[in-house]
């Protein structure tokens, strides 16, 4: 482990550059934090931080001039992965006969800035998804080989998080080039960095930062842990996959689902959800044809039509689709969850629809006599100006 | 008559009727044939038997001027044709024809009426075996009213 | 080479010949060229076939399994991409992706009767079974096909059905919704002729494809003769856009249709089967 400070975490960025990675990173636009391109430290987030809440976001400043301090915004890693537009080849029509004309895979490297750990497990959850199967997505395939992961633990989980309860947070697992914690200790602002790879170590090297004190290395470990305890929200996932699939006639979906506008935001901001639909685009003289894949929701009603009707025609059925395959049928199809817990859902439903309280309720249902997981609220993070 | 009866005893119903039920019935039956295209029975006439297919195949049809006939059933060996002799106005309600040849028990339906009345125990069974047989009927019926292969008409 | 190594990129492959079947019905088969796929599938596998600038269907390969290098399909006109096929025409290429999906398990049935229960456009994804079978004949009990169509207009393969009839070792019921004189087979639904044949109902399997509703009675009156239930396959249908399992529009409860199914054992989609908007 060694310690970066603002300098040389920022002699990453150019080290990234000159590797020719695309080096995306959060950054404010729009009154959120979104994912884009940064060229330096000074595009991050810095000073800001947000509020979440079921249906609510704000961002607002602090006062450290922290680059990491916030949870996740609308934007998941899977736009960089798994785009929501993809030419899948393009068609040509000449004389009757038709050339079908393959799309070349991006050749462009990314470099993933602050990937916190819930969305480090959802990328792994695309790997098993899109490479381990039978057929492998070869754009996702394409993407992932260049891919240089920078992971960021999270002290400071948010309202809508419950990445504790998933397994997959605050501290980042496997999966990642290079780690960070960002500290401040004494007026420093320093970042403790460790390694998951050879190109992570490489880059360490590169950068040339000094070790980190055991004291502060065991200092971090006990703030991480704490983290841990944080968590905005808590679900019970032992024998949650057990009851949803049980659940598919239980009357409370009713009532889960009542609120429900369809209107497919949680699938969008959900870094794991990963159905896509394609589209066929012909130019106005029908001589080239193109293939599109667009990302698709279970909620949209095209999404289950089939010849002539739409199978899945009530919000109830749409709703209970995703939660159940988010949080049981997954399981069976993938060997694991879902849902990493990051809470995205929540914060983006335009109606606060809580999947930690539909999942809550199921487990109440089965057990009242049992304490369902405990929810903290968090206080409010300082703040010293309220954005709008 | 002797015959008649070891002919029925091999049907379903029949053969779980007792010895004297089996007698009572057989005295009001008689073995007919059809030839292909034969008419057994026409809409509107009166119904007074019905029939155990033995051999062949019969369909219920029911005329659409214009079009011709509308196959509503087909009776085939070992069923059953005919229930318009249960209840009055005894008439038929479709057309009966042979389509091959066909051998059946005619069971004169006014004489097993009478039987039945005289017979609670025997019209007990008669009644469950038919009502079994309309339940069929009319499962098999609202199943086609599903009109399961049809086209969607929203593409 | 990264294009073909791509499963989401077609192979153009030409159409040989087409034939109308019925009056929403016709069958294309295609000349499978392209060494980069595969010039063989199993009974019951689908393929994707692509319309220039329109879209793509799954439809299911109804010719023979061991005619190698055609790929057969019999298709219903029912939406923008099957009308277009319609209308292309001898020579005419078409986007095939494939063979996809499960097959019928025709070895299974092998020293069992082997029972198929068909309805509508359902007896395309089962005539190569069919054919194996019959290619096969001496491992089956008996060999029995039920049929049922809407009327008799819309029986498909009539002539074919008519050819099996008439051998002696295989049984073959057909049976139409509506009928309008000179019919003198059955008449109702194909369900209703499960009960009217002779079969070992413990030593039998049944393979079973028409439309989902009349597939539940099928199971139905298979149950009620005893078969047991994981005797019993069928092919089921859902929205596909990708044909291997990364999509996500054809789950059926936990199961992916176009990469666990098209064709499932009962037993294994029986929690699924009968739910509404599942």
């Amino acid at each position: 482990m060694v310690l970066l400070d603002r300098n040389t975490l920022n002699q990453m960025f150019e080290a990234l550059a000159e590797s020719g990675f695309t080096v995306i990173g959060p950054t404010v636009r729009d009154n959120a934090i979104v994912l884009d391109r940064v060229n330096s430290i000074n595009d991050l987030p810095v000073g800001w931080t947000d509020d979440q809440e079921r249906g609510a976001y704000r961002l607002k400043q602090e006062t450290a001039g922290a680059f990491f301090n916030f949870t996740n915004g609308p934007h998941s890693w899977k736009r960089f992965l798994y785009p929501p537009q993809l030419t899948l080849f393009n068609a040509r029509r000449r004389n009757g006969d038709i050339e079908l004309i393959p799309e070349k895979p991006t050749d462009e490297k990314f470099a993933l800035i602050g990937v916190r750990p819930c969305d480090l497990a959802a990328i792994g959850i695309h790997d098993r998804i899109f490479l381990k199967d039978h057929h492998v997505d070869t754009d996702y395939r394409e993407r992932r080989k260049n891919l240089f992961i920078v992971a960021v633990n999270c002290l400071n989980p948010g309202n809508t998080c419950f990445c504790t309860s998933m397994g997959t947070g605050p501290t980042a697992g496997t999966g990642y080039d290079l780690v960070l914690t960002e500290l401040f200790d004494e007026d420093q602002h320093h970042f403790l960095a460790g390694t998951g790879s050879v190109a992570g170590t490489k880059m360490l090297e590169k950068l040339s930062a000094p070790p980190a004190s055991p004291a502060l290395l065991h200092h971090c470990d006990e703030m991480l842990k704490e983290a841990a305890t944080k968590m905005g929200r808590n679900i019970r996932t032992d024998e949650l996959a057990d009851m949803l699939r049980e659940s598919f006639d239980d009357p409370y979906w009713q009532e889960a689902s009542a609120a429900c506008l369809s209107c497919g935001n949680c699938t969008m901001v959900c870094p794991t959800c990963f159905c896509a639909t394609v589209e066929d685009v012909t130019d106005l003289t029908g001589e080239t044809a193109t293939r599109v894949r667009r990302w698709d929701s279970c909620f949209n009603g095209e999404f289950s039509y089939i010849h002539g009707g739409i199978l899945r025609q009530s919000t109830l059925s749409r709703y209970r689709q995703w939660v159940t395959h988010k949080l049981s049928s997954w399981e069976e199809q993938f060997g694991s969850s879902g849902c990493v817990g990051c809470g995205r859902c929540i914060t983006w439903c335009p109606v606060g629809i809580d999947i930690t309280e539909v999942a809550g309720k199921f487990w109440e249902k089965k057990y009242p006599s049992r304490k369902k997981a405990a929810t903290k609220r968090q206080q409010p993070r300082e703040v010293l100006i309220p954005v709008n | 008559m002797e015959n008649l009866e070891k002919i029925l005893a091999t049907h379903s119903f029949f053969a779980d009727l007792s010895p004297k039920h089996l007698e009572t019935v057989a005295g009001c039956a008689k073995n007919v044939r059809f030839e292909p295209g034969e008419f057994i029975f026409k809409e509107g006439e009166a119904a007074d038997q019905f029939y155990l297919i033995r051999y062949g195949q019969v369909s219920v049809d029911s005329h659409i001027p214009s079009r011709g006939d509308a196959t509503i059933d087909m009776v085939h060996a070992g069923e059953v044709l005919g229930w318009s002799w249960l209840f009055p106005p005894y008439r038929w309600h479709f057309d009966a024809k042979a389509v091959t040849l066909t051998r059946a028990i005619a069971l004169d339906g006014k004489c097993i009426r009478r039987k039945k009345d005289e017979d609670h125990e025997l019209g007990y069974r008669l009644m469950s075996f038919f009502a079994s047989i309309m339940q069929d009927m009319l499962q098999a019926t609202r199943m086609r009213l599903v009109d399961m292969y049809s086209q969607p008409t929203n593409v | 080479m990264i294009a073909y190594s791509n499963p989401m990129m077609p192979h153009l492959c030409r159409i040989n010949s087409r034939k109308k079947e019925t009056h929403d019905t016709f069958t294309i088969t295609l000349d499978v060229n392209d060494e980069e796929m595969s010039p063989v599938f199993r009974p019951g596998q689908f393929n994707m076939l692509y319309l220039y600038g329109v879209g793509e269907v799954p439809i299911s390969i109804s010719g023979h399994p061991q005619k190698t290098g055609k790929m057969v399909h019999t298709i219903r006109s029912c939406g923008t991409v099957t009308r277009g096929l319609a209308r292309l025409k001898s020579g005419m290429p078409v986007g095939v992706r494939g063979p996809f999906g499960s097959s019928w398990p025709v070895t299974h049935a092998y020293g069992r009767d082997l029972l198929i229960v068909a309805g509508g456009i359902g007896l395309a994804p089962l005539r190569p079974a069919i054919y194996q079978a019959l290619a096969h004949r001496k491992h089956f009990g008996k060999l029995i096909l039920l049929y049922g169509a809407r009327s008799p207009e819309d029986v498909l393969f009539y002539k074919e059905l008519q050819t099996w009839q008439k051998r002696s070792d295989m049984t073959v019921y057909l049976t139409v919704d509506h009928a309008i004189s000179d019919w003198d087979h059955h008449v109702g639904v194909v369900t209703n002729l499960i009960p009217r044949v002779n079969f070992d109902a413990d030593d039998t399997v049944a393979m079973v494809c028409g439309p989902e509703i009349m597939m539940r009675y099928a199971i139905m009156a298979l149950r009620n003769q005893e078969v047991p239930e994981n005797h019993i396959y069928l092919s089921m249908e859902r929205n596909m856009k990708c044909a291997i399992g990364l999509c996500g529009h054809c789950q059926l409860g936990p199961k992916f249709v176009c990469k666990d199914g098209p064709v499932f054992p009962y037993h294994r989609i029986a929690p699924y089967f009968n739910k509404r908007e599942i």
